[in-house]
C-alpha cells in the first residue's frame, strides 16, 4: 500500500476517522445531550465532502488496493448524490427526532458508518469490497431502523430488516462463491475477462443470477420487495427518508458497477432479468400503492415503481442506459427529499400524522406549502413539464435505444396507473373536505428544503442543472 | 423583436408567478387585484399577439418567427409558427381575455383560479408554438395539469370524479405518442419538427406479433399518435370523458375545454400524423372516416335526448370535431383549409355557447333544460346573441359554422362519396337538437316562478360577447381573412404530402409482392 493508494481512499478514512472520534467524544461526554450538535457536524462533514470529491483535483479512474477500490468519474457522481441527500435528510430529521425524545448520539453515527459502506459499495472493483461495503451499510441500517426502541412497529421494522437483509446478503455471498468458483476470481476485471472468453461456464450465470436477486433486494425490486412498505411504515419518519434516498441511490451505482463492471461482455445474460425485474416493479408498485392510505407505504411503493423504471435505464445495457439510470436517481432523490420534507411537517397536536385523508383541504391553509407538494407530486408521476418527467424520458429513450420498445411501452402504461395514486393526494390537498386541522408547522429547514426541492422540478426543465452531463461524463467512465 | 413568440407564451405565466409570490392575502382587494392582473396579462398577450399576425406574411410557407436554443440531450427549444399554427395561437391568445372576464363572478380562491388560467394559457400556446417534439409534448401534456385542478377545484357536484376521468383518459392517450416520439427521435436522429417534416419514415410492411403491418413502422408511430389526439379531440368512441368533463367544469373551463384544448387534437393531425406519416395516413384513412361519420351522426342522436344544457353542448362539439377530422385526411385543399376553419369557428361558436350557458347558470344555478323557458319574455338581449351562436352551430349560411361544414363536406365528397353522403346528415341533425335546445329554453310563455325575476345580461356579459358576435358573423360573410392565410401553408403541405405518397407507395407495393 503506497501513499498514492490511500490519498484514493481518504474521503472514506476521514468520514471512518470522523465518526470513531464522534463516538468517543460524545460517550465521554453529554452523550444524548451532544446529538444536536452531531447532527449539524455531520451534516457539514458530508456536505464538505461532496464538495471535495466533486469539485476536487482528482480527475481520472484510480484502481488501488489491488482493484479492490475503484475510483471513477461513475464513483464520485453516485457519492456526491449520496453525500448530499444524506446531509439533506439528516439536517430535516433534526427537529423531529428531538421533538420525540428520539435523538440519540448514535444516530448521526449509524448514518455516517452507512454512508461509508454506500462509498465502498459504489467503488467496488472486487466482490469482496462490494460485501464489505454492502454489509457496513446495511448492519447500520438496521439499528437505525429500530432506533425507536419502545415502540413495536419499529423494533418490528427492524427486526425485518435485519432478516430479510440477512437472506438477501446469504443469497449475494452464495452468488458470489458460485462465481469465484467458475471464474477463478473475485475481481471484477477478471470476471469480466472469463466471462467475455468464448463460452460462458453455466455456473457463472448462476451466480450472476443470484447476485442479481441480492442486489434487487437491496433496491427493493419486485418481486424482492416485501420488506420495503413495513420497514419505511415502522421506521421513524426521518429513517426511513433516509432509506429512500441514498441507500437507494448506492444500491443502483452498485448494481451498475457489477453488471458493467464484471459483467459487461454478456449484456445479454442480464438485460432480460434486469428487463423483468423492471416491468415486475413498476407494475407492482403502482397497482398496490393504489390502496394505500399511510403516506409512508405509499411512498414505499412509490420507490418501488421508481426503481422498476431505474431498472429500465440499466436493462438497456448501454453507456446511455447507465447515464440515463444516474439522472434518473439523481431526481428520484431530489424530489424524494422534498416529498419527506413535507411529510416530516405533517402532525397533529405534537403527534406525527401519516395517514393520507388527514389532508384534507391543506392547500386552504398553506398554500404555498400545498403547491410545492402539489409540484412534488406530478413531478414523481412524470407529467411534464416538470424535472420528472425528464427522468421517464432519458430511461425510455434508453430502453428503446437498447432494442426494448416493450418495455418502453409497458413503463409509460405503468406510469398511467402511477399517476392515479399520486393524483388521490393532490385530490386530498386541494379537492377535500376539511376535517381535523394539522398543525402550523413552524420548522424552516423542512420549509427550505420542500421549497427548494420544487422549485428545483420547475426551474431545473431549463438545463437539469447541467446533471445530464455529468452523469453522461460518469456513465462514460463505467461503459467505456 | 425575434423573440416575439417566447415573449407572448410566457408572459401569462410571469404574470401567475407575480400572482403567486407577491399577491397576499384573499380579501375582497386581494381578489379583485388578482381578476385585474389576469385580465391585464391576457389582454396584453393578446395585443402583442397581433404583432405576430401583422408581421406574418401568408406566402411564405415555411416558419417564421422562428428561435432556437439549445437544450438538453440534443433537445432544442425552438418555437416558430406557419399558417397553420398562426391562427390558434391568435384564437387562443384573444379569446383568454374573455374567458378571465367570464370568471369574474367566482368568489373562491380567486387567486389561484387565476394563476391555473395564467398557466394553462402558457401551455395552450406553448402546444401551438413549439417546434421540437418533446417541447410539444411538454406543452401538450403539462395542459392536464391545471385543467386537472379548475375541474376539480372550482367544478360542479361530480367534479372529482370527472377531473380524475380526463386526466388519467388524455394521460394514457399521450403516453404512447411519448414512445413514439423517442423512437422518431432514434429514428431520424433530430426532434426538429422542421426536419422530421421533410424525413421519410419506413414504410416497408412487415410482421409483428404474427399481424402482417401494412405501412411499417409509419402506421405504427401513427397509432400511437392517433390515440393521444383522438382522445384530445374527441373523437368516437374515446369521447365519453368530454361530456363529464364538461358539464363538471366552470364556465370559463369549459370554454378553454372547447374552444381551444380539443383543437389541439387537431392540430396535431395535422402537425403530425398527415405530413410526417404520409403512407399511414393513406393507409388508415377510411378509418378515420368512418368513425367521423359515426361520430357526426351518433353523437347528433345522442344530443338530441339530453337534459343538461352543457352536456348537449358537449357532445355538438364532438359531433363538430367530427368534420374536422374528416376534413384532415380528405387531404385535399378544401377539406383541410375546411377542417382549420371549422376548428376556429368552433372555437369562437363553441365558446360562445358555453358562455351561454354560464350566464343563465349564473343566475338559476341549474343546466336542466326543463328549469327553463320563455326567457325571450325577461331576457331579450340574450335570446338575441344565443339564437346567433345557435344558428352559426346549425351552419346557417352567413355565420361562420357554415363555411366550415361546407367546405370539409366538399372535401370529403371528393375523398369519399358515402362519408360524405353520412356527414351531410349531421348537419340536418344538428338543425334538431340545437333549435330544439333552442325553443325548449327560450322560447314559449314564462311560466316557471324562478325566472320571472330573472336579469337580462349586464354590461359585463355583453362585453364579453360583443367580440363573439363580431368574430363569427365576419368570418361568415369574409371566411378568406382565414383561408388567405391559411391557404398557401396547406397547399404546400399537401403537395409534400402527395410527392411522398407517390414515392413511397411504390416501394410499398413491391415490398409488399415479395
Amino acid at each position: 500500500m503506497t501513499v498514492a493508494d490511500l490519498s484514493v481512499i481518504l474521503p472514506e478514512i476521514v468520514l471512518c476517522c470522523y465518526a470513531m472520534v464522534a463516538l468517543l467524544v460524545a460517550a465521554y461526554t453529554g452523550k444524548d445531550e451532544t446529538a444536536p450538535l452531531l447532527v449539524w457536524t455531520t451534516t457539514g462533514i458530508f456536505f464538505l465532502t461532496a464538495i471535495w470529491i466533486g469539485l476536487g483535483p482528482s480527475g481520472g479512474t484510480h484502481v488501488v488496493q489491488e482493484g479492490l477500490f475503484i475510483d471513477d468519474g461513475f464513483a464520485r457522481f453516485a457519492k456526491v448524490a449520496i453525500l448530499l441527500s444524506a446531509a439533506a435528510v439528516l439536517l430535516m430529521g433534526e427537529g423531529y427526532m428531538a421533538r420525540r425524545d428520539l435523538l440519540r448520539f448514535e444516530y448521526p453515527l449509524l448514518v455516517t458508518l452507512a454512508v461509508v459502506g454506500m462509498m465502498v459499495m459504489v467503488s467496488a472493483g472486487n466482490l469482496m469490497s462490494l460485501y464489505m461495503g454492502l454489509e457496513l451499510q446495511s448492519l447500520s441500517l438496521y439499528v437505525v431502523a429500530a432506533l425507536r426502541r419502545d415502540s413495536v412497529r419499529s423494533t418490528e421494522a427492524g427486526l425485518k430488516y435485519f432478516v430479510l437483509g440477512a437472506l438477501s446478503s446469504g443469497l449475494l455471498l452464495y452468488g458470489a462463491s458460485l462465481t469465484y468458483g467458475f471464474a477463478g476470481t473475485t475481481d471484477f476485471a477478471g470476471i469480466v475477462t472469463v466471462a467475455t472468453e468464448g463460452h460462458v461456464p453455466l455456473g457463472l450465470l448462476f451466480g450472476l443470477v443470484f447476485l442479481v436477486s441480492g442486489l434487487a433486494f437491496k433496491v427493493s425490486a419486485a418481486p424482492f420487495h416485501m420488506w420495503t412498505p413495513d420497514v419505511y411504515e415502522g421506521s421513524p419518519t426521518p429513517v426511513t427518508a433516509f432509506f429512500a434516498t441514498a441507500p437507494k441511490m448506492a444500491a443502483m451505482a452498485l448494481f451498475a458497477r457489477l453488471v458493467h463492471g464484471a459483467f459487461g461482455g454478456v449484456v445479454g445474460d442480464w438485460q432480460q432479468v434486469l428487463a423483468l425485474l423492471s416491468v415486475i416493479s413498476m407494475f407492482l408498485g403502482s397497482i398496490a400503492a393504489i390502496g394505500q392510505t399511510n403516506i409512508k407505504r405509499l411512498m414505499a411503493y412509490s420507490s418501488i415503481t421508481h426503481m422498476g423504471y431505474a431498472l429500465m435505464g440499466l436493462a438497456a445495457g448501454t453507456a446511455f442506459g447507465v447515464q440515463a439510470m444516474l439522472v434518473y436517481m439523481a431526481i428520484y432523490v431530489t424530489m424524494n427529499v422534498g416529498t419527506f420534507a413535507f411529510i416530516l411537517s405533517m402532525g397533529r397536536d405534537g403527534q406525527p400524522v401519516t395517514d393520507i385523508s388527514s389532508l384534507n383541504n391543506y392547500a386552504n391553509r398553506e398554500p404555498m406549502k400545498a403547491l410545492a407538494m402539489l409540484v412534488l407530486l406530478f413531478s414523481l408521476a412524470g407529467v411534464p413539464p416538470l424535472v420528472g418527467f425528464f427522468g421517464k424520458y432519458y430511461v425510455l429513450r434508453a430502453a428503446y435505444d437498447g432494442g426494448l420498445a416493450w418495455l418502453a411501452v409497458a413503463g409509460v402504461i405503468a406510469s398511467v396507473i402511477g399517476a392515479f395514486y399520486y393524483l388521490r393526494i393532490v385530490y386530498y390537498l386541494y379537492f377535500g373536505q376539511e376535517k381535523e386541522v394539522l398543525d402550523h408547522d413552524t420548522s424552516p429547514v423542512l420549509g427550505v428544503m420542500l421549497v427548494v426541492s420544487a422549485a428545483a422540478m420547475v426551474v431545473g426543465v431549463v438545463n437539469l442543472f447541467g446533471v445530464d452531463t455529468m452523469a453522461a461524463a460518469a456513465a462514460a467512465a463505467l461503459v467505456p | 423583436m425575434n423573440n416575439l413568440l417566447s415573449i407572448v407564451t410566457f408572459l401569462p405565466a410571469v404574470a401567475a408567478l407575480i400572482l403567486a409570490l407577491f399577491l397576499r392575502g384573499d380579501d375582497a382587494d386581494a381578489q379583485r387585484n388578482a381578476r385585474w392582473v389576469a385580465l391585464a396579462a391576457t389582454t396584453l398577450t393578446f395585443a402583442l399577439s397581433l404583432f405576430i399576425l401583422a408581421g406574418f406574411d401568408p406566402a411564405n410557407t415555411g416558419f417564421q418567427f422562428v428561435e432556437e436554443h439549445d437544450w438538453i440531450l440534443g433537445l432544442k427549444y425552438k418555437m416558430g409558427v406557419d399558417g397553420i399554427s398562426v391562427l390558434f395561437v391568435l384564437l387562443t391568445t384573444f379569446l383568454m381575455p374573455l374567458t378571465i372576464g367570464a370568471c369574474w363572478s367566482v368568489e373562491t380562491r380567486v387567486k389561484e383560479y387565476m394563476i391555473a388560467f395564467l398557466v394553462l394559457e402558457t401551455l395552450m400556446l406553448g402546444v401551438f408554438c413549439a417546434l421540437d417534439l418533446i417541447l410539444f409534448y411538454l406543452f401538450f401534456e403539462g395542459g392536464l395539469i391545471p385543467m386537472f385542478l379548475i375541474i376539480g377545484i372550482w367544478g360542479g357536484k361530480d367534479r372529482i370524479y370527472a377531473a380524475f376521468k380526463f386526466f388519467l383518459y388524455t394521460f394514457l392517450g399521450s403516453v404512447l405518442m411519448l414512445v413514439a416520439m423517442v423512437a422518431m427521435a432514434l429514428n431520424a436522429g433530430t426532434t426538429d419538427i422542421p426536419t422530421l417534416l421533410h424525413h421519410q419514415f419506413a414504410s416497408e410492411p412487415f410482421n409483428l406479433l404474427g399481424f402482417h403491418v401494412l405501412g411499417g413502422m409509419q402506421t405504427l408511430l401513427w397509432l400511437a399518435f392517433f390515440a393521444s389526439f383522438a382522445v384530445k379531440m374527441p373523437m368516437w368512441p374515446v369521447h365519453t370523458w368530454l361530456p363529464d368533463a364538461h358539464v363538471q367544469a366552470p364556465t370559463a373551463g369549459s370554454v378553454i375545454l372547447a374552444a381551444i384544448l380539443l383543437k389541439m387534437g387537431g392540430y396535431g393531425f395535422l402537425r403530425f400524423s398527415l405530413p410526417m406519416f404520409p403512407v399511414a395516413s393513406d393507409i388508415l384513412a377510411p378509418l378515420v372516416f368512418w368513425m367521423s361519420a359515426i361520430a357526426i351522426v351518433y353523437t347528433s342522436l345522442v344530443a338530441l335526448v339530453q337534459e343538461d344544457m352543457k352536456k348537449l353542448i358537449a357532445y355538438s362539439s364532438v359531433a363538430h370535431m367530427g368534420y374536422v377530422t374528416a376534413g384532415i385526411f380528405a387531404a385535399n385543399q378544401q377539406g383541410v383549409d375546411g377542417a382549420i376553419f371549422q376548428m376556429i369557428s368552433h372555437g369562437f361558436v363553441s365558446g360562445a355557447l358555453f358562455l351561454c350557458v354560464g350566464v343563465i347558470y349564473d343566475r338559476m344555478h341549474t343546466r336542466d333544460i326543463d328549469a327553463y323557458g320563455g326567457l325571450v319574455n325577461r331576457m331579450p338581449v340574450y335570446a338575441l346573441v344565443f339564437m346567433l351562436f345557435t344558428m352559426a352551430n346549425v351552419g346557417l349560411p352567413g355565420t361562420s359554422g357554415f363555411v366550415g361544414e361546407f367546405l370539409t363536406l366538399m372535401g370529403i365528397f371528393q375523398a369519399n362519396t358515402w362519408v360524405a353522403a353520412v356527414a351531410t346528415s349531421g348537419v340536418i341533425l344538428s338543425a334538431g337538437y340545437a333549435l330544439w335546445l333552442y325553443r325548449r329554453v327560450v322560447f314559449g310563455d314564462l311560466i316557471k316562478e324562478s325566472l320571472k325575476t330573472i336579469r337580462d345580461m349586464t354590461v359585463r356579459e355583453r362585453a364579453i360577447f360583443a367580440p363573439l358576435v363580431v368574430m363569427t358573423i365576419l368570418l361568415g360573410v369574409y371566411p378568406s381573412l382565414v383561408t388567405d392565410r391559411i391557404g398557401p401553408t396547406v397547399s404546400a403541405l399537401l403537395s409534400t404530402y402527395q410527392t411522398a405518397l407517390l414515392e413511397q407507395a411504390p416501394a410499398t407495393q413491391v415490398a409488399a409482392e415479395h
